[in-house]
């Protein structure tokens, strides 16, 4: 058994091509890629929002963001 | 160099070696930077000197005494084999193939290789250990991990004919284990003894921040060791060589490029899955530190170090999804041993390089399960049992235990942690007063020539 199915390196390397795990499965790996892309776009929106938020809500007197424009 | 093909390969892989040399200098200048700016204002002059001075340090003893480790040890000795003569004899720093020799040109290249790792073996626990040892003990650490304990393993694990690849079928094509999960072994085996910096703890134990006094120059440190850790990959790799040059089961007259154990692999391969393991390390690391920048950085490091065991043979969404997974391993692993076990480890190096090196080894076993280990025959196939000890082995054998012993002698010798007013006042108390006191000087002078 082997994840490649390749189990020695007695072969000729003009006969070998992919050669990487749970080659045949391509599409369903893509499939989990793209999940992890788009679900990190939603978590990230969700997390900036609440940044955003916790921004909002702090200095509510406008002093500290005049010393951090003083700040440059 | 018998005909021209011959002579353009030789001269052709002396130059890649020589290239990746040049590549993997900028992890150390990325190491320096990093350090420094994750130190306080106070020690920086000695931040920067501790970690510079393991480049003469690593490189002497190397050339002393490291190389010949690694062409003598690969039987253990004594588990498959003893000590190989034959091959170390060409590698003692009097043979004449370690000097100036038109006969052999690939020497000196590969032997810089090889050094450039140690120094970036040293250079890792170098950052966890900023603003209270003595340089002079962690220059002793510096010449164990990097002339001494990382060889050791490389030539066990990192060998065509090493004994952990014949027995356990251990597979760690870019060093996850061999480089990275050592070193933060190694780091955290000093951490223990050496103790947090003071003021890293509160009284009940909770773990404070100490921010770096300048975040954006920790994270450029960060990104040249990225472009650093490309030379770091392709130095791993054999550019160019015939089937009948491995002298192993491939048959036929196809040439390839092969990793250290002189299995075929390519540059192809090992760029898509740096690329996507880097990947997929800051978008996990973001996510985990809420877009904090420095785990940002150091999740694309993790990601990039737990794919690195079999970056020679995952597919990119693998190599992608393991690394996100390293950084996850990076980010928890430290805090919840920062919490638990007081351990300061002031950049996160035992994380990075230590947990997510060994994570990606044992997910190496499970991923390449049952593959050939080595072109040669009667070598054990790839396991994740053969990993799972490997990645012991690395971590705890040959770098946590030296560590912890050697830290704990320096100790007893009142050797290895400055006293508790120097670190309070900085380690560059004295050089500050010193250059504060010639400004003024200057000052005084030129305005006294002011009209």
């Amino acid at each position: 058994m082997s994840t490649n199915g390749m189990t020695s390196w007695a072969v000729d390397l003009k006969d070998v091509g992919a050669i990487y795990p749970f080659e045949g499965a391509e599409v369903l790996m893509v499939i989990i890629g793209l999940v992890f892309w788009i679900g990190w776009h939603v978590i990230q929106l969700r997390q900036e929002a609440i940044e955003v938020e916790h921004e909002m809500e702090a200095d509510a007197t406008g002093e500290k963001a005049k010393a951090a424009i003083d700040r440059y | 160099m018998d005909n021209n093909l011959a002579a353009l390969t030789t001269v052709f892989t002396e130059f890649y070696y020589w290239v990746t040399v040049v590549f993997m200098f900028l992890i150390h200048v990325g190491f320096c930077l990093y350090e420094v700016s994750a130190s306080r204002r106070r020690n920086h002059l000695h931040t920067l000197m501790k970690n510079t001075m393991l480049i003469p340090l690593v490189t002497i003893t190397f050339f002393f005494f490291g190389w010949w480790i690694y062409w003598a040890f690969p039987n253990g000795p004594f588990i498959t084999g003893g000590i190989d003569f034959d091959a170390a004899t060409a590698n003692t720093p009097w043979s004449k193939t370690m000097a100036t020799n038109l006969g052999d040109r690939i020497t000196g290249v590969f032997w810089a290789a090889f050094l450039l790792f140690s120094w970036t073996a040293a250079s890792i626990v170098s950052g966890s250990v900023i603003e209270r040892i003595r340089s002079g003990a962690f220059w002793i650490h510096a010449v164990l991990i990097g002339s001494v304990f990382w060889i050791i393993d490389a030539a066990w694990g990192w060998h065509a004919g090493g004994w952990m690849v014949k027995l356990l079928g251990y597979h760690d094509a870019y060093a996850s284990g061999v480089i990275h999960a050592i070193a933060g072994g190694y780091a955290l085996g000093v951490l223990v003894v050496l103790g947090p910096r003071l003021g890293k703890f509160s009284a009940d134990g909770t773990p404070r921040d100490i921010p770096p006094h300048n975040p954006w120059l920790v994270t450029l440190g960060l990104f040249m060791i990225f472009t650093g850790f490309w030379g770091f990959y392709a130095a791993c790799n054999v550019p160019v060589i015939d089937p009948a040059g491995i002298g192993g089961q491939i048959t036929g007259e196809t040439w390839t490029a092969t990793n250290i154990y002189l299995a075929p692999t390519s540059l192809s391969a090992i760029t898509f899955n740096f690329l996507m393991s880097l990947s997929g390390g800051l978008l996990a690391a973001f996510l985990l530190s809420k877009g904090h920048p420095f785990w940002t950085y150091s999740g694309g490091l993790a990601g990039i170090i737990a794919a690195s065991a079999g970056n020679d043979l995952y597919h990119p969404i693998q190599a992608m999804l393991i690394g996100a997974a390293g950084a996850w391993c990076a980010f928890k692993m430290h805090h919840w041993v920062e919490r638990k076990y007081k351990i300061d480890d002031a950049v996160g190096a035992v994380a990075v390089h230590g947990y997510a090196g060994f994570f990606g080894l044992v997910i190496a076993g499970f991923m390449l399960w049952g593959q050939p280990s080595s072109p040669y025959e009667g070598f054990a196939t790839i396991t994740p049992w053969g990993q799972f000890v490997g990645a012991i082995i690395m971590f705890g054998v040959l770098g946590f235990l030296p560590a912890w012993v050697v830290s704990k002698i320096m100790a007893s010798m009142n050797i290895l942690r400055i006293p508790r007013k120097v670190e309070l006042e900085g380690l560059d108390f004295e050089e500050d007063e010193i250059y504060r006191d010639a400004m003024d000087e200057v000052r005084k002078a030129e305005k006294a020539m002011v009209k």
